[in-house]
């Protein structure tokens, strides 16, 4: 018996990576622009998602979403009032979701037909951070009701995420939440960061929030 | 407890590796970890020992080396080191730095196996 050393430089989910680019391939073909919502449990992601959906569909945008829970189907139930096609991945208990699970879930789908895909991630603000979707934009949520620091507390979370939006804000005075702090620790864990302010109650803040979407497909798929 | 599904990739990653080096065991795996990588050291090594029973790397030992966020500042014109992940400001002049240099490592360097005599010539040979 002899001992070796082998060199291998990989990451450690590398099958989760390629799979991602797999589906990163496949929705650039299709023209389709996914954005990933994480969060912490209960910071509004299905709330704000069931209002842009509804409002982006009365644009004209053809949009879908997948929505992941260790349990139940509410989410989805919820979403599907907008009339947008929704579907529900159920993780048992898996505190995220991976890309092979997403994958599962596009069967059927006309991805050349659509123009958004929101994928509403397990709320969780630890474990959805290693896994890629195969997203273009993943947004981090932060309502107004956990505290300022909050950004402090998941620094590696808001440090993955491209976009930050903070929702309820219509309850800001009533949780004394000092935006000006919020703000100002979601950039000292991710300096310059895009911060968008929106109330899925009153629908502040989802135009802004919609056009930079819109924006960034057209950046991305020029000719769609 | 993410650690054991990062641990699980792991094992499943390094036994791929194991075996197409036509390896009997593997004693030891390096791996690099960045302090933004987001993942508990003493989380990931409890998680090992148990991703890795009945595997081709039982009884081995993990080895990790702990990487530091480093970002580059315009202003200083180099590299430099972060103290703390809670804030992305230069130590030396103050500015928000937001290019990471490194941190994000959730990455294997290396294994280290035994293989048998034969194969091991071969594999020197080829």
């Amino acid at each position: 018996m002899a001992t070796r050393y082998l060199e291998i430089r990989q990451g450690v989910l590398s099958k989760n990576d390629q799979l991602a680019a797999g589906l990163r391939e496949r929705f650039a073909r299709a023209a389709l622009f996914v954005v990933n919502l994480v969060s912490s449990p209960g910071a509004g992601k299905t709330a704000l998602l069931e209002r842009m959906l509804a409002e982006m569909r009365a644009a004209g945008l053809q949009v879908a979403a997948v929505v992941g829970d260790l349990q139940t189907d509410n989410d989805a139930r919820r979403l599907a009032r907008s009339g947008a096609p929704v579907r529900q991945i159920t993780t048992d208990g898996m505190c995220h979701l991976e890309a092979d699970m997403l994958a599962g879930k596009l069967e059927g789908w006309d991805l050349d037909a659509l123009d958004f895909l929101f994928i509403e991630n397990v709320g969780n603000l630890v474990c959805p951070t290693w896994y890629d979707l195969g997203e273009d934009v993943r947004l981090v949520l932060l309502s107004v009701t956990e505290g300022e620091d909050k950004p402090l507390k998941y620094p590696v979370m808001f440090n993955s995420a491209d976009v930050a939006v903070i929702t309820k804000t219509d309850l800001a005075a009533a949780c004394e939440c000092d935006l000006d702090a919020m703000r100002a620790n979601i950039r000292a864990v991710r300096p310059g960061m895009l911060i968008f302010e929106t109330s899925a109650k009153t629908g502040a803040g989802l135009s802004e929030l919609i056009a930079f979407l819109l924006a960034q497909r057209r950046a991305k798929y020029p000719a769609a | 407890m993410h650690e054991l599904s990062i641990a699980a990739s792991l094992v499943e990653s390094v036994e791929q590796a194991a075996r197409q080096a036509g390896a009997q065991r593997v004693t030891q795996v390096f791996l690099r970890l960045g302090a933004l990588s987001g993942v508990a050291k003493d989380a990931l090594l409890f998680g090992y020992d148990v991703a890795t029973a009945g595997t081709l790397l039982e009884g081995s030992r993990l080895t990790i080396e702990d990487v530091a966020v480093v970002v580059h500042c315009d202003d200083c014109r180099r590299d430099v080191t972060l103290p703390s992940i809670q804030d992305f400001r230069c130590p030396v002049c103050g500015r928000p730095c937001a290019q990471i240099v490194a941190g994000r490592e959730l990455e294997i360097t290396g294994i280290e196996v035994e293989v048998a005599d034969d194969v091991s010539l071969q594999a020197e040979s080829a």
